[in-house]
């Protein structure tokens, strides 16, 4: 193996290898390569990208260009008056459409949107008053402070957004007005029939289906996701938290003092926000290494036991394991934290039996907690993998075992040299995924030891042992209300889990296509 | 030979019964966390702990007072009613959200699968790109924005349920991933000769996919369905610290709170009695629908 490390193998010597030794091979290699892959992921992929996103954006303006150098005075009016080429080219219905969509989106911008995105990119927002004429204390202009709405910045970065988007979908509505237009006007030019609009409605259960079927999924995506990521990427560039709460106390746009905040300068109020990070980035990425792999390896045991030729009550075995699995989540941790607390039942009774004298803090010493969490996790996780490799080890072909039996192979060879790599070839982007999910996993740490005990750093309030990234934003939202650091925080958490999975996910991709097993 | 032969089955007996021995103790100690659930459940005796494993007086009054909304109170022992912090109303909440976004989800995620399985469109790449890049975005933070977006739409609090339906149902096209890996392996040469017949791409959804799709849509519905039940972070945050628009599993962190433990509280006792009644449902669905879970799983993780 280690004269493999050195120099580059050949393909001939690849193919000599055992099951066992490809794989080694591969997770070596994978590991050298991970820096070249970084790497490549910054010089190739992301510049690709962008050239192609360039690519995508100037034939926008290039398909426009063309639609107004050719179209004729029914598609050219179509860029101001949306639906205008439709109407006139018999396409009474499309432009209905179309012109009811501009007349909405003028009259919203007219009395709604242009103010808010007014005040949105605005120097500073004024607090709310009773209402009346005020003097903005930035501009020195009089303006009007209506109660209701008052200037609250909260409302205003919603609704900024919330325009922002609707803007987007006007320019895409107005950008394939104009496409379908001078599209209608070629058609009429080469003597085609245009659709009717009974073409149209049918071809939404057709040809244009995906457009029926993923219009609400994807309305969903807009609202409840990209809407509030946009959301809090701005939110991150502002001095929300206690004591600038909308609509009482405004909070103010306040540059990069938040990243700046997380990254070693200290926050007002002494606290040391740049180490306390680190330190829970770090258990957070051992958390979520232990979690993973102990839960897969340990998972993968149990099934191959269970499933181990002449083993009797396979079925039984297997269904005391997926109570954890059926058994609501949370009730399970819920019941843990409380039977290993200081004065739960194990505590209790290794008193009772004169096991020990005082009780063992499983969850209250940061240290002990952290390998408590671990342990439950595995109790919590073994069932699922379990499950999985159950399913995968029926899938290896019996021909596999016959043959290595055949030439003498014993039980740990043929574990070694078939099952293992079957498995592991076959489950890499579970692998991936499960270990984000961990990185994420809210639910294991929260209901178990809620993230303590607490740190023991000076000026340090609110940030424990066993926290996680995603508990401690949970904390810094719920308790401080550190809306402008915890957006932060959870920015830089997308980066990395982002690019981690993204660079492992092509690259396991990448190594799926080379060769399949067998 | 025949020595060897038998020393290799004494040597597999031997193995065999090691591996009886390990998954025994698995069992074991898989199995005592709910058979103790379950003992406290009926214990008699007061306190939030016992020094035994097996109670001493038997009851089933901890199931009483929970239904009939009553507890003991922590400071003196009485039978008191336990006000907004009634679980009968917790439960048919988060009953209510689960039926809801059990059919809603359900029928988003077999639209957005059908749709990037079988369609083929110009966005379809870059959409499950996108898909894949937003699944990473810590959860909790899009929940604070999703917050004052409910607020200002006045759906917190006791409009809660719908907010809730909203927004665990609002993302749910995200995880399409399990039914289109099943999608995938449904033959394509149905949807063709379907199309030569002149069915159209609905048609093909409605009369040859759909019914040829049971395994997945009862994953779909069983996972979909377990969902709410654990579903904690916006819950809470949602009901504003108010008991009365709470879930379950809000409530019954809240019956455990370290303060409520005292040596008259039955808190502890009717948690217990409250997990059972919360749990007893869904491991029975669970354990009726396990195949089509176990498939899911399988084929899910397989497809990636």
């Amino acid at each position: 193996m280690e004269k493999k490390q050195k120099r580059v193998v050949t393909e001939l010597e690849y193919l000599g290898m055992s099951g066992w030794e490809k794989f080694c091979y591969k997770f070596i290699s994978f590991f050298k390569k991970l820096p070249t892959v970084f790497l490549h992921f910054f010089t190739a992929t992301i510049p690709a990208l962008a050239l192609r996103f360039w690519d995508a954006f100037s034939g926008i303006f290039k398909k426009l260009w063309i639609a107004m150098k050719n179209g004729d005075w029914k598609t050219r009016l179509s860029f101001l008056v949306m639906g205008f080429g439709q109407f006139t080219r018999g396409q009474v219905m499309r432009g209905v459409v179309y012109l009811v969509f501009e007349i909405l989106f003028i009259l919203f911008m007219a009395l709604f949107g242009a103010g808010q995105l007014a005040l949105f990119g605005g120097p500073g927002y004024t607090e709310t008053t009773a209402g009346g004429w005020i003097v903005d204390p930035v501009t020195g202009q009089e303006k009007y402070v209506t109660a209701a709405v008052g200037d609250n910045s909260l409302l205003v970065l919603l609704y900024g957004i919330l325009t922002m988007i609707f803007i987007v979908a006007f320019v895409y509505a107005w950008y394939s007005n104009v496409k379908a237009a001078y599209y209608a006007q070629e058609m009429k030019e080469a003597g085609q029939r245009l659709p009717s609009a009974m073409d149209d409605l049918h071809s939404f259960a057709d040809t244009q289906y995906h457009k029926t079927l993923l219009a609400i999924p994807l309305l969903g995506l807009v609202i409840f996701t990209i809407f509030p990521i946009i959301f809090m990427v701005f939110v991150a560039f502002t001095n929300y938290d206690m004591q600038h709460m909308p609509p009482a106390h405004l909070f103010q746009w306040v540059g990069l003092a938040n990243f700046k905040a997380v990254f070693g300068g200290s926050l007002s109020g002494g606290t040391q926000f740049g180490m306390v990070f680190g330190r829970i980035l770090l258990w957070t990425v051992i958390w979520a290494v232990f979690a993973t792999f102990t839960n897969y390896l340990l998972g993968m045991v149990v099934a191959i036991m269970i499933n181990k030729k002449g083993i009797r009550l396979k079925k039984l075995w297997r269904t005391v394991l997926i109570m954890t699995v059926a058994v609501p989540q949370f009730v399970s941790l819920l019941l843990m934290s409380q039977m290993l607390g200081d004065y739960g039942i194990i505590n209790s009774l290794m008193q009772n039996w004169g096991l020990t004298t005082a009780p063992i803090k499983f969850l209250s010493d940061g240290t002990i907690a952290k390998v408590t969490i671990i342990l439950v996790n595995i109790w919590i996780g073994i069932p699922y993998t379990m499950l999985m490799v159950s399913g995968i080890l029926m899938n290896i072909p019996a021909d596999l075992y016959e043959s290595a039996r055949i030439d003498g192979a014993g039980a740990f060879r043929q574990y070694f040299k078939i099952t293992l790599p079957y498995v592991l070839h076959v489950t890499t982007p579970y692998l991936i995924s499960n270990f984000v999910g961990n990185l994420n996993n809210f639910g294991v740490i929260y209901l178990l030891t809620g993230g303590g005990p607490t740190m023991a750093i000076a000026g340090v309030d609110g940030a424990g042992e066993t926290d996680l990234l995603i508990t401690w934003l949970y904390k810094l939202i719920m308790d401080k209300k550190l809306y402008g650091v915890a957006s932060v925080i959870s920015i830089l958490m997308f980066l990395i889990t982002g690019i981690i999975s993204l660079v492992t996910y092509n690259r396991s991709a990448s190594v799926k296509n080379e060769e399949d097993f067998m | 030979m025949a020595k060897k032969f038998r020393s290799k089955k004494l040597v597999e007996r031997g193995t065999n019964t090691v591996i009886y021995i390990i998954l025994t103790a698995i069992s074991i100690i898989w199995l005592i966390p709910f058979v103790f659930l379950i003992l406290q459940s009926l214990r008699g005796e007061p306190g939030a702990t016992t020094n035994y494993f097996f109670p001493k007086q038997w009851t089933i009054d901890n199931y009483v007072r929970l239904f009939k909304n009553q507890g003991v109170s922590a400071s003196t022992g009485e039978i008191v009613s336990t006000g907004s912090y009634n679980f009968m109303n917790w439960y048919g909440r988060t009953l209510l959200i689960s039926v809801c976004v059990t059919v809603i989800q359900t029928a988003i995620v077999l639209v957005t699968s059908y749709a990037l399985s079988r369609l083929r469109f110009r966005m379809r790449k870059p959409l499950m790109n996108l898909m894949l890049i937003l699944g990473m975005f810590p959860g909790f933070m899009a929940m604070t924005a999703m917050y004052f977006l409910l607020q200002l739409l006045g759906l917190t609090q006791n409009m809660s349920i719908v907010g809730l339906v909203l927004v665990y149902v609002g993302s749910s096209c995200m995880g399409y991933y399990i039914c289109k890996g099943f999608f995938d392996t449904i033959p394509k040469s149905l949807d063709e000769a379907a199309r030569i017949d002149g069915a159209s791409r609905q048609m093909v959804f409605f009369k040859i996919i759909l019914p040829l799709s049971k395994p997945i849509i009862i994953y779909t519905v069983l996972t979909a369905f377990m969902g709410p039940w654990g579903e904690y972070m916006f819950a809470s945050l949602i009901a504003n610290g108010d008991p009365s628009y709470w879930n379950v599993a809000v409530g019954l962190r809240d019956m455990i709170q370290r303060e409520q433990l005292t040596a008259y509280s039955d808190s502890f006792q009717r948690f217990c009695a409250a997990a059972v009644v919360v749990s007893l449902p869904i491991t029975i669905l669970f354990f009726l629908l396990q195949r089509y879970y176990v498939e899911g799983v399988t084929g899910g993780s397989v497809k990636g």
